[in-house]
């Protein structure tokens, strides 16, 4: 992975003194809030219900063992002893002093980890394919342009104060897993019909309270070109996109209400001034790649049979691996998903201690490094399979070995009512409560595939529109009410789910997915996935069931 | 008033004349409104002359004028409000403006790194009282990433 130089290492020291003596100037009564609220956010610090929320970049999901062990350290010491992971792969500790931030921010810093445009309106953390590099089906890895994009777009000068927030992901693949059509910039690493790898650029998708997909602006972008292109996009949306009103602000909206042909001729002429200026010169993209080499693999992992032994001798060890393990691109290794979803834990928390065992797993089973996945779970990237088992009942000792992903357990879930500012409604006690309701794994294994997904408010940090389920907390009067949508997804297909009819009272949510499961159990044919189900027959069927009674 | 020109504190003696307000002598500035109204008598004007925009104002009208002035201020109505470092990217690194590029409005010391990076020069502070001690603010950082207007080319090409 990226290592710094001595160039990288000074800019976050100097960040972390300068955040230094911003806080020292607020505590002392020289900032007011207003003035400081957007340097703290700059730097990942809210300010929330019960306490600050410090969230630090996990730029492109990717940790080492060394930086998983800090993160324990400073949850431990700083905060409650846990952390909680997001579907943007960066951290978030709930409850920091706001004072202790920039000691926290010092000792991340030590490990090459900072919190700089976690929040604000500015260029966020630029995300990825959590199986970037070990996926079999990859055109290239996106990872070295995750981290060119990461020095480009950290402390753009220009950018800091932009109309909005402004999120980019880049995949390699055709599949999609890092709902790139719903990032305000989605690359695409893809082959033009000369055989030459570029990028395909999406522009203007986002959730929120109009989710919008992102559509192709430009079908080819060469790669030297990256940077003089994304400059010139945010350059015409810096001085175009709205700032009359911060729920038409983001470039979705900027592109709707120009239209996406006016959009790309403002950016298209912006772009031939800066072309050459910024282009991207072979020796940085080696001097980037290299630190993305693929490592010195065993040819013999593969000849292991303990793998196979011990999955006909264990049935939840065979489980587990039917759930959480994937293929690797090298026969005999395997991509093994950490769980942080196991039963009654808020969806992407892990402890302090678990990060510790993650880290010497990590260190044991899987050459030192730790992703994080946009569904809110780890995995371990490189472990041979003949240490599958071992790995299991390690991770089985510390509940991290919950068989689950892309179960409906596998939620993705905001912080809610119960952390947040903003939130209307409560999500974390009803992803519990679904939990508790359909704790039988075979149950849920038979079901196959279905994304919950649930926000607390419009703001959609759960990605509520893009969920096969999708459950958005609303406002009636002070009470919490749930409105339901169905069939969206956020992958290759990615589409907007459609709403189920009015919200639904929280003590009848639960009621209401079972509801929704049983008419899709009825109605699917074989072995059909609940999105092709709602695909083929619409939402009418569920409507009709759920709101039956009245 | 005091300004930081340049990194300096200096006495500025710029008139920032209303529309309405009557011309007088010395420098002064006016709004690109009254600049395009009466832009003839104004090029005849004996002291300094400076157009003053904001984030609003349409800046490539100007463009073919930039010689008539030798001072153009960036307002900022909200320190948020991020249009005018683009404005200033512009000026100086397309329009190749020469002259002195100046921050007006809500100007605060924690903006000054940025603002300077992306060619402002001069800065009238939202709190004059602190003008001693924003001078730090330019001396955070020993090194960006990206082209600014003080460093022509990236890091990756310097590294």
């Amino acid at each position: 992975m990226y290592q710094y130089d001595n160039y990288d290492q000074a800019m976050i020291d100097q960040r972390v003194a300068q955040y230094r003596d911003q806080t020292r100037r607020f505590l002392a009564g020289e900032l007011t809030e207003d003035q400081f609220r957007p340097l703290r956010l700059a730097n990942g610090l809210y300010v929330q219900i019960h306490a600050p929320m410090y969230r630090v970049a996990v730029p492109y999901g990717l940790m080492s063992s060394k930086q998983v062990r800090k993160i324990a350290d400073v949850s431990r010491r700083f905060d409650k002893g846990y952390v909680h992971f997001t579907t943007r792969t960066n951290f978030q500790m709930n409850w920091p002093k706001l004072e202790d931030v920039p000691d926290i921010m010092a000792e991340l810093a030590t490990v090459q980890m900072h919190s700089i445009q976690t929040s604000g309106n500015d260029i966020r953390n630029t995300t990825t394919d959590e199986l970037a590099g070990v996926c079999a089906d990859e055109i290239e890895d996106p990872r070295p342009w995750c981290e060119l994009i990461r020095q480009w777009s950290t402390f753009h000068p220009e950018f800091a104060y932009l109309p909005r927030k402004f999120k980019i992901a880049v995949i390699g693949t055709k599949a999609d897993r890092a709902a790139t059509r719903l990032h305000d910039i989605g690359l695409h690493l893809v082959k033009n019909h000369e055989g030459e790898i570029g990028f395909e650029v999406l522009v203007g998708g986002g959730l929120g309270r109009t989710p919008i997909l992102g559509e192709v602006i430009r079908p080819f972008l060469e790669k030297k070109d990256l940077l003089s292109y994304l400059e010139a996009i945010l350059r015409v949306y810096n001085r175009l996109g709205r700032r009359d009103n911060k729920y038409k602000a983001r470039i979705k909206i900027t592109v709707r209400e120009h239209g996406l042909s006016h959009i790309r001729e403002l950016v298209d002429a912006e772009w031939v001034h800066i072309r050459k200026q910024l282009e991207l010169d072979e020796k940085e993209i080696e001097r980037v790649k290299k630190h993305f080499t693929v490592p010195d693999y065993d040819t013999s992992a593969m000849d292991d049979a303990s793998f196979a032994q011990m999955q006909a001798k264990d049935a939840d060890f065979a489980r587990w691996v039917k759930q959480n393990v994937r293929d690797h691109k090298i026969p005999g290794y395997k991509i093994a998903y950490i769980s942080l979803k196991a039963p009654l834990i808020p969806p992407g928390d892990v402890t302090s201690d678990q990060l510790d065992i993650i880290a010497d797993l990590a260190d044991e089973f899987s050459m030192g490094e730790i992703r994080a996945s946009h569904n809110q779970n780890l995995l371990l990237g490189d472990v041979k399979q003949g240490d599958l088992h071992a790995l299991w009942l390690r991770l089985k000792a510390d509940n991290l070995a919950a068989a689950n992903m892309n179960t409906m357990a596998d939620m993705i879930c905001c912080p809610g009512l119960d952390f947040c500012g903003l939130a209307n409604a409560t999500s974390i006690p009803l992803a519990k409560e679904i939990n508790e309701r359909f704790d039988n794994l075979d149950y849920l294994y038979d079901l196959g595939d279905i994304k919950i997904k649930i926000s607390g408010c419009m703001n959609g940090c759960a990605h509520q529109s893009v969920g096969h389920i999708g459950i958005l907390g609303v406002d009636k009067k002070g009470e919490e009410w749930y409105q339901f949508t169905l069939g969206g997804s956020s992958e290759a297909d990615a589409s907007l789910g459609e709403r189920l009819g009015r919200a639904i009272p929280k003590d009848e949510v639960v009621d209401t997915v079972a509801t929704l499961l049983e008419v899709f159990k009825e109605l699917r044919h074989e072995d059909e996935l609940f999105l092709a189900t709602v695909r083929r027959v619409g939402v009418d069927p569920f409507k009709e069931r759920v709101y039956a009674d009245n | 008033m005091q300004i930081i020109k340049d990194r300096a504190i200096v006495e500025d003696n710029w008139l920032h004349l209303d529309d309405e307000a009557a011309l007088v002598a010395g420098d002064i500035t006016v709004s690109i409104t009254r600049w395009q109204e009466q832009h003839e008598t104004l090029a005849k004007h004996q002291g300094g002359l400076g157009i003053r925009l904001t984030g609003e104002d349409p800046l490539e009208e100007i463009v073919p004028d930039l010689a008539e002035f030798s001072l153009i201020v960036l307002i900022f109505p909200a320190f948020t409000d991020g249009r005018c470092y683009s404005f200033a990217r512009l000026l100086r690194d397309r329009y190749k403006f020469t002259g002195e590029i100046r921050a007006q409005g809500d100007v605060l010391y924690d903006q000054l790194h940025y603002m300077s990076l992306s060619g402002i020069n001069s800065f009238e502070l939202a709190e004059p009282e602190k003008i001693e001690q924003a001078l730090a603010a330019f001396d955070y950082f020993s090194e960006s990433y990206q082209t600014t207007a003080l460093t022509p080319e990236p890091l990756y090409r310097r590294r």
